[in-house]
């Protein structure tokens, strides 16, 4: 079973996010599960969800406390929330940023810069940029899922050709 | 004036208390209503009258309901039948703690989403069924089983609460004219959406009156301007035949409260109070005249 | 396979009534339930589903005018949580006692006070004994399937009793998993109320009933309440003969030579499946009863000579807990471990339900999370 933990803020579309990720890896035939942790949830609080991915059907309701993967939709939750807390040994962390932040040598560390891409094909909510559409496409270069179901769950998700754009995009600038 | 049928629809031998002021309304409402209809009745003296099972009183059906529910079961009951196509008369015959106490929830509720049925409560003014307890509707100076000295309070408007709803009919009758009732069931179940009619229904037992004499007592309570009758489509209101004439000229309210064992211990003051809330009342009444012909 | 959706137990059960076509559905906003009847007023909205949505202003409402609805003969829906279906109680009593098939989603969440959120079963327990029957499902595939059977089984001439299906709050009501929207086609019969309200066939109902009847309205409910579990049982039969998926009562897992048996409901009995194998892993054989059907209590649950580990997302207080209490009633001979774990959304994970297994002590109760001393 391959287990991720998604830090996002409320409202930034993590929970969309896990969702579509959980839906991509359905579409390769696999198993999976997408839950947020609800808890104070408001607009702007770091918040965290769940994806679980495996090969038979995940059984598992439980919080994940040794991820194999983090996912760092906002970089400023760094600042209050421990998001390294439990990730396995050699676990690998995806994070949304242009800077080139340091991480302990024992991770494996992706990133690409989602806000930039967003905010380049003008995918704007009330004027915030979306990170949760050109994630997919980076999650889909580092092998989550296949390209194409990535861009399917997109799709099914959101009829705005522009989160496509931006996966693809993201797809193209992270490193794997 | 449409001639009232002839037809009962109320089996003989019903167990009321001799005189009952709410069977009498009943009988009218269910002549003008006929045969198409179906009575919702929560928890309050026509829930006992009704008989025992397998025994029933009415001639159409009754479904009985808990005390807070009448309201929210005519609803479910309405939106059913009107989405079969079917335009059944949904009812409630409700008393007046299981409208304007318990009940009054469910029934804003109702009101507001504008379902499609009658409710009508009929107000003894009292917990009847559990043996007289004061209600919101018991009038201040009411002697009842938990006010033993009289009331200490005015009763409550239930009329400008459910007015606050606008409503495409509402009216209040009494008991005691027949043809009035019977006029405004007739009207209410004419007009779609939510209708609500106020009866006051005298009851010899709790208000301590002799049981020959609740018409006589619901028309004093008329006369006296205590009770008005009245009917109102959205803002367009109309005083009707005897309260026309109380409202000119009202008989004193002290010969009502005189007439009933219940305000036994109404003291001068009180009375001065509660003669002075009629005259209120029936000015504000006049007022609600003027404003209604202003505004149709 | 045909196409997976992946969808959180409340729009799968909104997906569900959906297939069901009610007539009416009056309900009420409470978290985490309120997504199946947004869920439901969109699909009105838009005008997928013929049904008149009442937006009432009580839980209490809800139900009632459920009841009102039902009564015309007409399928019905509502759904509701925690306070909700407290607030609900008296109406509860009402609908299972007027006979009406109402079919309710129930999503589990503790009570106050303080305020919380979070999945506990104390909700629907203390509503045991209104008369409903009472499913706890563990999936949302699961969810999906027992909605449509719910119809099914609470129309049931035999049965005509009201079905409450409960759904763990967040843990399932939120979680997103992938299932088939199965076409359930003629799987739920039209319903055909035989006490429907007619006009041209007048009758009262539910005036005064005397004392030397009105045990036999009671006894009536018991009847069809037993006569439910055939019902049950046959419903499960037709839907895996039709659609492939199997359920029974009691879902077994690794059972057969188990010495030691975790008994659980709702999510936390699908976890313990993943505790039950990595114990075998350790030599440990164990196996996992998770009651899906509370009401009818099962009665023929296969535990003779194994021990029991029942964790009871519950509580009776001055007695213990409700689902230990109940199987060493009608088993009085079983050895139970008692654990009481859960409470207010506390996270048990499959690592403490194999400690549950391995620290057992027959007969006795423990409170996960309270020091040894205070037990």
């Amino acid at each position: 079973m391959f287990e991720i933990r998604i830090h996002s803020r409320g409202g930034q579309g993590g929970v969309t996010a896990a969702r579509m990720m959980a839906a991509a890896a359905v579409k390769d035939g696999k198993f999976a599960t997408a839950c947020p942790f609800y808890g104070a949830e408001r607009r702007g609080a770091p918040i965290v969800s769940f994806v679980r991915i495996d090969d038979a059907p995940v059984r598992i309701y439980s919080q994940i406390k040794k991820p194999d993967m983090i996912i760092v939709l906002d970089p400023t939750v760094m600042e209050t929330v421990d998001v390294l807390d439990g990730l396995k040994e050699g676990g690998s962390i995806f994070i949304n940023t242009h800077e080139d932040l340091k991480f302990p040598p024992q991770f494996k560390v992706y990133k690409a810069d989602l806000t930039g891409i967003a905010l380049k094909e003008n995918l704007l909510v009330a004027g915030s940029p979306i990170v949760n559409t050109p994630v997919i496409g980076a999650l889909a270069k580092i092998g989550l899922f296949t390209r194409s179901s990535g861009k399917e769950s997109i799709a099914e998700t959101f009829a705005d050709v522009r989160n496509i754009n931006a996966a693809e995009e993201a797809f193209k600038e992270v490193e794997a | 004036m449409t001639e009232i049928p002839k037809e009962e629809m109320l089996l003989k031998c019903p167990s009321t208390c001799a005189g009952c002021g709410s069977l009498l309304a009943l009988r009218y409402i269910l002549k003008a209503a006929g045969k198409d209809t179906i009575l919702v009745i929560p928890a309050c003296c026509n829930s006992v009258i009704q008989g025992v099972y397998p025994y029933m009183l009415h001639t159409i059906p009754v479904y009985n309901i808990a005390f807070a529910a009448a309201a929210a079961c005519a609803s479910g009951m309405s939106e059913a039948l009107r989405a079969k196509g079917q335009k059944t008369n949904v009812i409630v015959y409700a008393g007046d703690g299981g409208t304007a106490d318990i009940g009054i929830q469910a029934l804003s509720g109702a009101l507001e989403r504008g379902e499609d049925f009658l409710y009508i409560c009929y107000d003894n003014e009292a917990y009847g069924n559990t043996g007289m307890q004061r209600s919101g509707a018991t009038p201040l100076g009411a002697i009842t089983t938990t006010t033993p000295n009289g009331k200490k309070v005015v009763k409550k408007d239930l009329d400008r609460m459910i007015e606050a709803h606008n409503l495409p009919y509402q009216a209040t009758a009494c008991a005691s004219y027949p043809q009035d009732i019977f006029n405004k069931v007739k009207k209410a179940l004419s007009i779609p959406g939510p209708k609500f009619i106020h009866i006051l229904a005298p009851c010899p037992p709790g208000w301590r009156t002799p049981s020959e004499k609740t018409v006589e007592i619901g028309k004093m309570a008329v006369k006296s301007g205590i009770w008005v009758l009245w009917e109102k489509e959205y803002d367009k209101l109309t005083v009707n035949g005897p309260s026309k004439a109380a409202m000119k000229k009202p008989a004193p309210v002290i010969d009502y409260l005189k007439a009933q064992g219940r305000f036994r211990k109404v003291d001068d003051e009180t009375a001065k109070q509660i003669q002075a809330n009629v005259d209120r009342n029936l000015k504000k009444i006049a007022a609600e005249l003027e404003m209604s012909e202003e505004l149709s | 396979m045909s196409k997976l959706i992946m969808s959180t137990g409340n729009k799968a059960v909104a997906a569900a009534v959906k297939k069901a076509d009610p007539l009416v559905v009056a309900a009420y906003p409470i978290t985490p339930q309120t997504e199946i009847i947004e869920t439901i007023a969109d699909y009105v909205e838009a005008g997928e589903m013929n049904t008149k949505y009442i937006p009432v202003e009580s839980e209490h409402s809800a139900m009632t005018a459920c009841i009102g609805a039902s009564i015309t003969g007409s399928r019905v829906f509502t759904a509701t949580s925690s306070h909700g279906l407290l607030y609900m109680h008296e109406m509860l009593h009402w609908a299972a006692g007027a006979r009406l098939p109402i079919v309710m989603g129930q999503v589990n969440r503790t009570i106050a006070p303080g305020w919380n959120i979070w999945a506990e079963h104390s909700d629907a327990l203390s509503q045991r004994d209104t008369g409903w029957l009472q499913v706890y499902v563990s999936t949302v595939q699961e969810a999906y399937d027992t909605t449509l059977m719910a119809f099914r089984i609470a129309e049931d001439n035999h049965v005509l009793l009201p079905v409450m299906i409960n759904m763990d709050g967040f843990l399932l009501s939120h979680i997103m998993q992938p299932y088939e929207m199965t076409e359930p086609g003629d799987f739920i019969p039209p319903l055909d109320l035989p006490h429907k309200i007619d006009v041209n066939d007048p009758h009262g109902y539910g005036a005064m009933s005397p004392a030397t009847i009105h045990y036999q309205f009671r006894f009536d409910m018991e009847k069809s309440m037993r006569a439910s579990r055939k019902v049950i049982e046959e419903t499960e039969a037709e839907f895996a003969k039709r659609f492939g998926r199997k359920y029974a009562p009691v879902e077994e897992y690794l059972c057969d030579d188990a010495d030691v048996v975790i008994v659980a409901m709702g999510t936390l009995g699908k976890e313990a499946e993943v505790a039950a194998d990595n114990l075998r892993k350790e030599g440990i054989k164990a196996g996992v009863m998770r009651i899906r059907w509370l009401r009818p209590f099962p009665l023929d649950m296969k535990i003779d000579g194994k021990e029991l580990v029942v964790i009871d997302r519950d509580y009776s207080f001055g007695f213990g807990g409700v689902i230990a209490g109940e199987i060493q009633a009608r088993y009085p001979q079983t050895k139970i471990a008692k654990i009481i774990a859960g409470i207010g959304g506390q996270e048990v994970t499959y690592e403490d339900i194999a400690e549950f297994v391995k620290t057992r002590k027959i007969g006795t109760e423990f409170w996960f999370g309270i020091s040894k001393e205070e037990q």
